[in-house]
């Protein structure tokens, strides 16, 4: 059974990856941003895909065009995308090991990146050196295993089944 | 106990359903204006996360004043004096040369508004899409920011409002690929369009053909036409022209003599007589001067 009294804790994780992404870098490390939110997404879509679903994904998403200034539905889109697919195949990315994992998550970041690209160029909006921004996919083959790691335990310790 | 490969009934048709919407949602927000409204909610809900974001900065920026020494705030205030004094004596010319400029145009039946309003802005420490170049900033539609206001900073043209709310607003700059300003060069009156690169160092003047009378160091100022930036302003400096034999158009390249990302504070222009909805009349005396 999902226990629904520490809910908020989801919209709560939430919040914070937007904050960090909203969170002013120097210039030269903001195309190696990670995208915090898709992967907060990623984490809840995986752990409880009963609560956290596609709808879930789609509202997030929209926060996050606001928040980054894109065209109002383009994060939302990759975001239901990728809600998609790992609601299809949780059972299957919960098992597996660490680093597996870390390419499955690397590998919906890259499509989710590609889809916010191509967006991106149909609205006449593509810098020179865009494909430079594939870079902050691939650091998330060394971020999500402490990203998975931190919100598991704040799962357990919020008793989120 | 739930099943072990049950899934949700529904996740095909949702899919569908929100990848559509999402694709409309992007082609309405991308060609006309319908979903400004729905924009300003989600931003007025998220405006708490971005001053929280940005107090790290301004805290710093307090901390700086409050632990600057004496010595350094005295020399502080000599480079400003210093700053003031030049000003006040390129001001009296301007003065003569505008009452002069005045005179003139009145004796041509032109009516050119010189004096426009200003606003002083701040810049909200937070960043925004890597592929977009945009700034927020702290005045919205309580002060009177209207979609489509210039904004400059001390040096040079940023760019324009695109979005605001209640306390805030979002101005695209120059430079972004999506922006395109009509330009002049100052030299010759030359026209053209400057279109942005995605970088802050560069834009791109269009539709110059390769016998145009353009030399690298030429300054590039607004034209005024198109009816949103006021003319005059400084825009940018030419450092690059190539001649692509392929192509019957030149490729001038120029750097924005605006500091697009470094100025903190930057000027909003009511080019529209547009005044503050709520603000009171001592609070506008403040925030309003104005501006030859």
């Amino acid at each position: 059974m999902i226990n629904l009294r520490n809910i908020w804790i989801i919209p709560a994780t939430l919040i914070f990856a937007l904050a960090l992404t909203l969170l002013p870098l120097p210039a030269w490390a903001q195309p190696f941003r990670p995208d915090w939110v898709t992967l907060v997404v990623i984490y809840w879509a995986m752990a409880i895909p009963r609560v956290f679903g596609i709808s879930a994904a789609w509202v997030t998403g929209l926060f996050l065009d606001v928040g980054q200034g894109a065209l109002l539905g383009q994060h939302a889109l990759g975001m239901v995308m990728i809600t998609y697919i790992v609601a299809m195949q949780y059972q299957r990315i919960r098992v597996a090991p660490l680093g597996q994992q870390a390419l499955i998550v690397t590998g919906l970041i890259i499509m989710k990146q590609a889809e916010v690209l191509w967006a991106n160029g149909l609205a006449n909006r593509l810098p020179d050196n865009a494909y430079y921004y594939f870079g902050s996919s691939l650091l998330t083959l060394i971020l999500w295993p402490w990203i998975f790691i931190i919100l598991r335990d704040i799962r357990r310790r919020f008793h989120i089944a | 106990m739930q099943p072990l490969f049950q899934r949700s009934a529904g996740l095909n048709l949702k899919l569908v359903l929100f990848c559509v919407l999402s694709i409309s949602m992007m082609t309405v927000d991308h060609r006309f204006s319908h979903l400004q409204s729905a924009r300003t909610l989600l931003r007025e809900i998220i405006y708490p996360i971005e001053l929280l974001v940005s107090l790290p900065s301004s805290v710093m920026d307090t901390t700086v004043n409050i632990v600057s020494t004496h010595n350094m705030l005295r020399s502080r205030i000599g480079v400003l004096e210093e700053e003031n004094l030049q000003l006040k004596f390129t001001q009296q010319r301007m003065g003569m040369l505008d009452i002069e400029n005045q005179r003139l145009r009145q004796l041509l039946h032109s009516s050119d508004k010189i004096k426009h309003r200003v606003l002083i802005a701040e810049l909200l420490a937070v960043d925004q899409d890597p592929f977009r170049q945009q700034v927020r900033l702290n005045k919205g539609k309580n002060s009177g920011v209207y979609i489509g206001q210039p904004i400059i900073d001390a040096t040079g043209i940023m760019g324009q409002i695109i979005e605001t709310s209640n306390n805030s607003s979002t101005a695209l700059l120059i430079s972004d690929p999506s922006h395109a300003i009509p330009v002049e060069l100052a030299r010759n009156g030359l026209r053209s369009i400057a279109e942005g690169s995605g970088k802050a160092d560069k834009i791109e003047l269009l539709y110059l053909p390769h016998n145009a009378d353009i030399r690298i160091g030429d300054q590039i100022i607004t034209s005024g036409l198109g009816g949103v930036f006021p003319r005059g302003y400084p825009v940018a400096v030419v450092y690059d022209i190539q001649y692509p034999e392929t192509d019957s158009f030149a490729a001038v390249f120029a750097r924005p003599t605006a500091l697009l990302d470094r100025s903190r504070e930057v000027l909003l222009i009511a080019v529209k007589n547009n005044l503050p909805a709520q603000t009171s009349p001592d609070e506008t005396q403040t925030e309003l001067e104005e501006f030859d």
